[in-house]
């Protein structure tokens, strides 16, 4: 807070330099924060012991009502619907269960570290929603952000312990590339343009990670066997843990119940 | 009396309550971040008009209007003004409304940090204030010489005013830390209710004591029934934010309500300044009265 302060001091000082430059930064594309290093010390994963957990989000009790979101007051959103537009807060399957929930290893992998990742992650805004709703990506991967929509939109994402920022990105403008420093179990992002759009983005330092599909399941692969705490984080129903034990080669079904409110 | 500078005064006065709904709407739509960057927006002083751009971009618009008009103002009064303490008052305005300007960028630059916020928004009222107050002075009746009776009741009215401004700013500072999360809604309901104890004292005070002084009574009616108002509104925004608490926020209903909550509780605090102007120029605390005196008149 300190530190902020003094930035916030600074600024004051430097806001007539800004406005002298003309200030601005809208429609810049940089990166937020450079990946780690390639890790010196890679745990290898044998894969002929290595384990899985493979699971489900369950859903007991009333599914809520589906909440319409009102792109009324912006034309260029509304005209890509011709039905009404639910929000993603809560996604009930057609088999009862629960879709977007982040599922990781929330303990056991202490001191491993593993491969960076070699792909990025994509969020995209389309029809003035964010796709997918939820999403993972390890430390320092590049999520590309595309902007599809006839619009603009505003990427802002607001972490609490990463860096925030908050950046446009005109209609089919360029993508940006950004990757977040530090594992962070949830992170926010806002489109500020359009209020309704949101989108989380689950940062952990490990591969062991997956958001529940359309039929409430996940599946983390490729584990060596050990003892490991596996979360489940919803947006509105929030956290469980399991604990698991997992020989080598071996499988465990786990199952997150959460209940309506 | 300049009939022209206190017509633009007055101008002024008003273009600053439409800049504070303004300013109301782009809290209320959560658009303070809609534009990413400042002064310009989007690079540009002609943003694409989408969404939540066309709230932050008019509130920049109508502040920089507002910034101008001020300062148009002060120059004025330099040129034409003949009250030392008018002209020192417009010079004042100038300080803040560009104080506010920084304030407005830093919180964009910084990701709206909860005390800069609140912050900008009580300078807003502040400014507001102000601007009531050069449209008050600048008017004919401003001009004589004050001609004020002895006030000997205690404590005095002018100092009552002084304390009920006070109050209702406070609950002001209060309502915009409850808006930017910076604290809960407890402190802004005890606030209320002080708030409003204390406008009924006055308003008591005025029409058992004062009633013949019209100087005083026009303002403290005005403040009881913006006061009346804003209770309702302040209800009513509760209310519907816990009705539509599933909602995906904000909800138009919801910003029409809280929106006119802001505007209405800066009209009350303008209110209250124009009560506390007058009655301190009508009265003068009675000299000579100990405290006991004080007492028995309360």
């Amino acid at each position: 807070m300190k530190f902020k302060g003094l930035y916030i001091a600074a600024t004051v000082a430097a806001l007539g330099l800004a406005a002298a430059c003309g200030g601005g930064g809208g429609g810049t594309e940089k990166k937020a924060e450079s990946g780690p290093a390639a890790p010196a010390n890679v745990t290898k994963v044998d894969p002929a012991t290595a384990a899985t957990v493979t699971g489900k989000a369950s859903f007991a009790g009333a599914a809520p009502k589906p909440i319409n979101l009102s792109m009324a007051a912006e034309p260029d959103c509304s005209k890509m619907h011709s039905t009404p537009v639910h929000s993603e807060e809560v996604v009930i399957n057609s088999n009862g269960t629960l879709a977007n929930v982040f599922v990781y290893v929330k303990s056991g992998l202490e001191g491993k570290t593993f491969e960076p990742p070699a792909g990025a992650t994509e969020l995209d805004q389309k029809g003035c929603i964010y796709t997918p709703h939820v999403v993972g990506v390890r430390t320092g991967q590049t999520v590309t952000i595309k902007n599809t929509d006839p619009t603009t939109h505003n990427v802002h994402p607001l972490p609490t312990v990463n860096r925030e920022w908050n950046q446009s990105q005109p209609p089919n403008g360029p993508q940006l590339d950004k990757s977040f420093a530090r594992p962070e179990i949830m992170i926010p992002v806002k489109c500020n343009v359009h209020p309704w759009m949101r989108s989380y983005i689950g940062v952990v330092d490990h591969p062991f990670f997956a958001v529940t599909n359309d039929q409430g399941a996940f599946e983390l692969k490729g584990l060596p066997p050990g003892d490991y705490v596996i979360e489940a984080w919803h947006e509105k129903y929030g956290t469980q843990e399991q604990k698991v034990t997992l020989a080598a080669s071996g499988s465990q079904a786990v199952e997150f119940a959460f209940k309506a409110q | 009396m300049n009939r022209g500078l206190h017509r633009f005064a007055v101008f002024t006065a008003a273009a600053t309550f439409c800049l504070i709904v303004a300013g109301a709407l782009v809290t209320s739509r959560d658009a303070g971040l809609s534009v990413p960057d400042w002064p310009l927006s989007y690079g540009s002083i002609t943003p694409p008009w989408v969404g939540n751009i066309r709230y932050e971009h008019s509130h920049r618009v109508i502040a920089a209007t507002v910034g101008l008009l001020t300062v148009c103002l002060a120059v004025w009064l330099r040129r034409r003004e003949r009250r030392p303490w008018v002209k020192r008052l417009g010079y004042l305005a100038v300080g803040a409304v560009v104080a506010q300007g920084l304030l407005g960028g830093i919180t964009v630059l910084f990701f709206l940090p909860a005390a800069i916020s609140v912050s900008h928004a009580c300078l807003a009222q502040i400014f507001f204030c102000l601007a009531v107050t050069l449209a008050l002075v600048t008017g004919e009746r401003w001009q004589q010489p004050a001609l004020p009776l002895e006030d000997e009741d205690s404590p005095p009215l002018g100092q009552m005013t002084v304390l009920t401004s006070g109050a209702i700013f406070l609950q002001l500072v209060m309502g915009a830390a409850l808006r930017h999360k910076g604290f809960g809604i407890v402190p802004h309901l005890v606030g209320a209710t002080i708030v409003t104890a204390l406008v009924l004292w006055t308003i008591y005070r005025v029409f058992f004591r004062h009633s013949n002084l019209a100087t005083v009574t026009r303002p403290a009616a005005v403040m009881v029934l913006l006061l009346m108002v804003q209770l309702l509104l302040g209800g009513a925004s509760y209310l519907v934010r816990e009705a539509t608490r599933e909602a995906p926020q904000p909800m138009p209903v919801m910003v029409y309500i809280t929106v006119a909550h802001v505007a209405i509780g800066a009209a009350t605090l303008a209110a209250s300044v124009w009560l506390l102007l007058e009655a301190n120029r009508a009265l003068r605390p009675a000299p000579g009265r100990t405290t006991e005196q004080a007492a028995v008149t309360t």
